[in-house]
């Protein structure tokens, strides 16, 4: 029983990871209604120029933090101003060939400079320490932090879109890039800013995805794929969805991990595909899919 | 001026020398075996299967509109297939190439049914999980040899190593050519308008009654059945059979590569993509990693600033068509007084 | 000088020229009506105006500065706002966040929630309304109070009486005397010639992309308005 309790407790707690990595991607979706094939790879680049970091300055990983996350706003920024905002359009296929141009050059960066061995940052007594919830039953505190980092960054969002002028022209962009503009909205601008913030959170879950376990160069499309599961699950529009979304998801591969080693991650895409055939709007629909 | 004046023509000066030289090119590499080396031999081999692959992912995204990253899944369906009939039934490998590609295509139908839930960007990530499952199945289960593959050399160790050779590449230039005949025929055929006009614009085309979902299936799955058969004939070269090699991502890489930088939505596109691409490939040999990220590189720059690659910047620019699928109106003399 | 100064504008979409040499005149405090029949170029004319299409740079002067093919964005921050036809209202906002969008650029002027609720008492009621499930005319209202929120030198205002019953347009052309009120001068596109007649103190009658007719509505005949909009 306590096993059973553990297990599912692990799988919510791992959902805030999910939910973390799957807020930037669905963000730069419901903005600028792109998908950013790279994104997985871009969390992974943050843990990798977070480990550097921490290997040459001898830092910290949380001060560290501090300084990565901002530096990747900046390049996200920069990115949908100078690349993805030439690939908007009708089409989809532009801005979905250009990111995964991106996840080639990135993956294949990141391995020629690091090589294809995997690395992580020392999370220190965080890593280990866990907080007992009685019944025999513990929780770690990393683990924890991650989940309340997810919420609050969820939260943070949420008040972002509903209450503040540069929320309402997220929203109007979105709706309809051509009146945006007779409001006075610079769209570029927004999109920049809606990215910059995507990467912003996408390299707080890469940062805390290297605490975690160690990492390769390599992961970035496992990263985007769980993301997208937990959006569709989710329900798009929704960011609580999202939340919902990567707790289902990070529940069926814990159990799928516990029956079976192999079966962890299968047993997520299976759950993917088993909500797509039943409730193909996902568990919370807020908008339709365009 | 009446109608019996108009005449309605397809081919051009270059279509009709490019079909002459496409007879002579193909006699050439028909008789290969006889004149040619091995070395030369795999590399047309590993050529023409490439045109063959970017020709199905050119189907499905310059014609369906459908954008797919998970084709490998249909590559790795068809190495599988060599493993069951080739391996495990003994079959004649060079006859399981049809068989897995008629088991790509049973296989697609479930899986477009799931699938077509999805639309655009999210059907394509969609098409990436479907391929990651595949692969997972498929190292989870022993009997197919699991995480670590296998060997598949068995199949052909009672094949002269001349006759081993020559089929390959007479498979190869079959699947190249009827893949590229497959697509132009397509085209030309009223089926071809349909497809357009669902490319340029599903409503509409819906609306002047063309089935925007039928037309879907039918790609979705003809693609299938190419990387299938493709599939089996990539491993019966490559002789030895795992997951991460089967369902590898790089396939989509080199599909995508090559029909951006040749041309999307072209017939031509996909093959002066695979010359681009092994030109480059040649050029880059000695750079590891590097010349992956080069590829990634000009792909991006294609996409931004040359979106119709070079095929189709070149048919624009010289009015070129060799495989003419429009269809063209001339005045006769007599109607332009 | 006059507020807006177009002079000899063209206008194209892709190769397809849709205005050509138009000659146009606003001046501060007037009503100009623009009419015409489907298809004369009236909302290509509102959108070039509005930066929406490109045109040359002298093409277009207002208040002073040449904003011809200016970004469409900043030109609202220099006081010209349009309600553009059919509303377009943002689907995913309420009427209150609608009226608020209307005001991102932040320009200073009378116009807030409070003046807009008076002027329009009905939104307050339903200010937390997703704007678009509104009757036709509650929404240009909304439509017109979101663009009075950019405190606009010069309000664009086109077609607002589509598809609105007849007492819809009175209620939403009532509010006109109280933006006109604020100094504000308005461009009016109307297909209603009768409704255009009555509010403009000068109007324009555009004719397959050219200007065919101008004057006050009290120097034009019935027959020169029919001529100038039929082209017969």
């Amino acid at each position: 029983m306590t096993a059973a309790i553990d297990t599912l407790l692990q799988g919510l707690l791992l959902g805030g990871l999910y939910a973390l990595f799957a807020t930037g991607l669905a963000l730069s979706f419901g903005v600028m209604r792109m998908i950013n094939i790279a994104h997985g790879d871009f969390a992974i680049l943050s843990a990798f120029l977070a480990v550097a970091v921490v290997a040459g300055l001898g830092l910290n990983p949380f001060v560290v933090m501090i300084l990565v996350v901002p530096a990747m706003a900046l390049l996200g920024y920069g990115l949908q101003r100078l690349v993805l905002n030439r690939t908007l359009g009708k089409d989809i296929m532009p801005p979905l060939l250009v990111t995964f141009g991106c996840s080639i050059v990135i993956q294949n960066l990141l391995q020629e400079i690091f090589s294809a061995d995997t690395r992580s940052l020392d999370a220190g007594s965080l890593g280990t320490d866990s907080l007992a919830l009685g019944g025999g039953v513990a929780v770690g505190v990393l683990p924890l932090l991650i989940m309340a980092s997810a919420v609050a960054v969820l939260a943070a969002l949420q008040y972002l879109f509903a209450r503040t002028r540069l929320g309402r022209a997220f929203r109007a962009a979105s709706d309809d890039a051509t009146t945006a503009q007779l409001m006075g909205i610079d769209n570029k601008h927004v999109y920049g800013v809606a990215m910059a913030i995507a990467m912003a959170v996408v390299a707080l879950a890469g940062f805390y995805l290297a605490l975690r376990a160690n990492v390769s160069p390599s992961e970035g499309p496992a990263r985007l794929i769980y993301a997208f599961e937990a959006v569709i699950i989710g329900g798009l529009g929704s960011l609580w969805g999202t939340l919902a979304g990567g707790m289902v998801l990070g529940v069926a591969q814990s159990v799928g991990l516990r029956l079976d080693p192999g079966w962890g991650i299968l047993s997520g895409h299976l759950a993917f595909l088993a909500i797509l055939v039943l409730r193909p709007n996902g568990l919370f629909p807020k908008t339709r899919d365009r | 001026m009446s109608v019996n004046e108009i005449q309605i023509e397809r081919s051009t000066r270059a279509s009709n020398i490019a079909a002459i030289l496409g007879v002579l090119l193909l006699v050439a590499f028909v008789s290969m075996p006889w004149w040619g080396e091995r070395s030369g031999q795999r590399l047309l081999t590993e050529f023409l299967y490439t045109v063959a692959l970017a020709q199905m992912w050119n189907l499905l995204a310059g014609y369906g509109g459908l954008l797919s990253v998970g084709q490998q899944a249909f590559v790795g369906l068809g190495a599988y297939v060599l493993v069951a009939l080739g391996l495990h039934a003994g079959i004649n490998p060079f006859l399981v190439i049809p068989l897995a590609g008629l088991v790509a295509g049973l296989i697609a139908i479930p899986t477009a049914a799931v699938l077509f839930r999805l639309r655009g960007a999210y059907f394509a990530v969609g098409t990436w999980v479907v391929a990651e499952v595949f692969r997972l199945l498929i190292s989870n289960s022993s009997s197919w040899g699991g995480g670590s593959g296998l060997s598949v050399t068995q199949t052909v160790r009672d094949i002269p190593v001349w006759w081993r050779d020559s089929l390959t590449l007479w498979c190869a230039v079959a699947l190249g050519a009827s893949a590229t005949l497959l697509v132009y025929w397509l085209l030309r055929s009223r089926h071809g308008l349909a497809l357009t006009a669902v490319r340029d614009s599903e409503p509409a085309a819906s609306s002047l009654g063309v089935s925007v979902q039928r037309i879907k299936w039918f790609v979705y799955i003809v693609s299938a059945v190419g990387c299938g058969m493709v599939g089996a004939l990539i491993f019966i070269t490559k002789l030895r059979v795992s997951p991460e090699a089967a369902f590898s991502l790089d396939w989509t890489t080199v599909m995508l590569f090559v029909v951006v930088i040749g041309g999307i939505g072209t017939v031509e596109g996909p093959i002066v993509g695979t010359l681009v691409y092994f030109v480059l490939r040649e050029l880059l040999s000695n750079y590891g990693s590097w010349y992956l990220i080069a590829l990634g590189l000009i792909a991006i720059l294609f996409m931004l600033w040359i979106p119709r690659g070079i095929w189709g910047l070149m048919s624009a620019r010289f009015d070129l068509r060799c495989f003419p699928v429009q269809r063209r109106l001339r005045l006769d003399e007599e109607a332009k007084r | 000088m006059s507020l807006l100064s177009v002079n000899n504008l063209n206008a194209h979409y892709g190769d397809f020229q849709a205005l050509y040499g138009i000659d146009f005149r606003v001046e501060e405090g007037e009503t100009v009506a623009v009419i015409g029949a489907n298809g004369a170029g009236k909302s290509t004319f509102l959108r070039t105006l509005s930066g929406l299409i490109s045109t040359a740079r002298d093409g277009v002067i207002f208040a002073g500065q040449s904003i011809g093919g200016e970004l469409a964005h900043r030109i609202v921050g220099l006081g010209l706002a349009q309600v553009p036809e059919g509303r377009c209202l943002f689907p995913s906002m309420s009427v209150e966040e609608n009226l608020l969008i209307g005001a991102y650029s932040g320009r200073p002027g009378p116009w807030n929630l409070q003046r807009l609720y008076g002027l329009f008492p009905i939104l307050k009621e339903r200010r937390n309304v997703p704007a678009t499930m509104l009757s036709g005319g509650q929404q240009q209202m909304v439509a017109l109070g979101r663009a009075l929120m950019s405190n606009p030198r010069l309000l664009l205002c086109d077609e607002i009486s589509l598809g609105l019953a007849p007492v819809m347009i009175k209620d939403v052309y009532a509010a006109l005397p109280g933006i006109k009120a604020e100094g504000t001068s308005v461009v009016v596109v109307e297909q209603d010639t009768g409704q255009a007649m009555r509010v403009a103190d000068r109007l324009y009658c555009f004719q397959e992309g050219k200007v065919a007719l101008e004057g006050a509505p009290s120097q034009l005949s019935r027959e020169q308005i029919s001529l100038a909009y039929f082209g017969v």
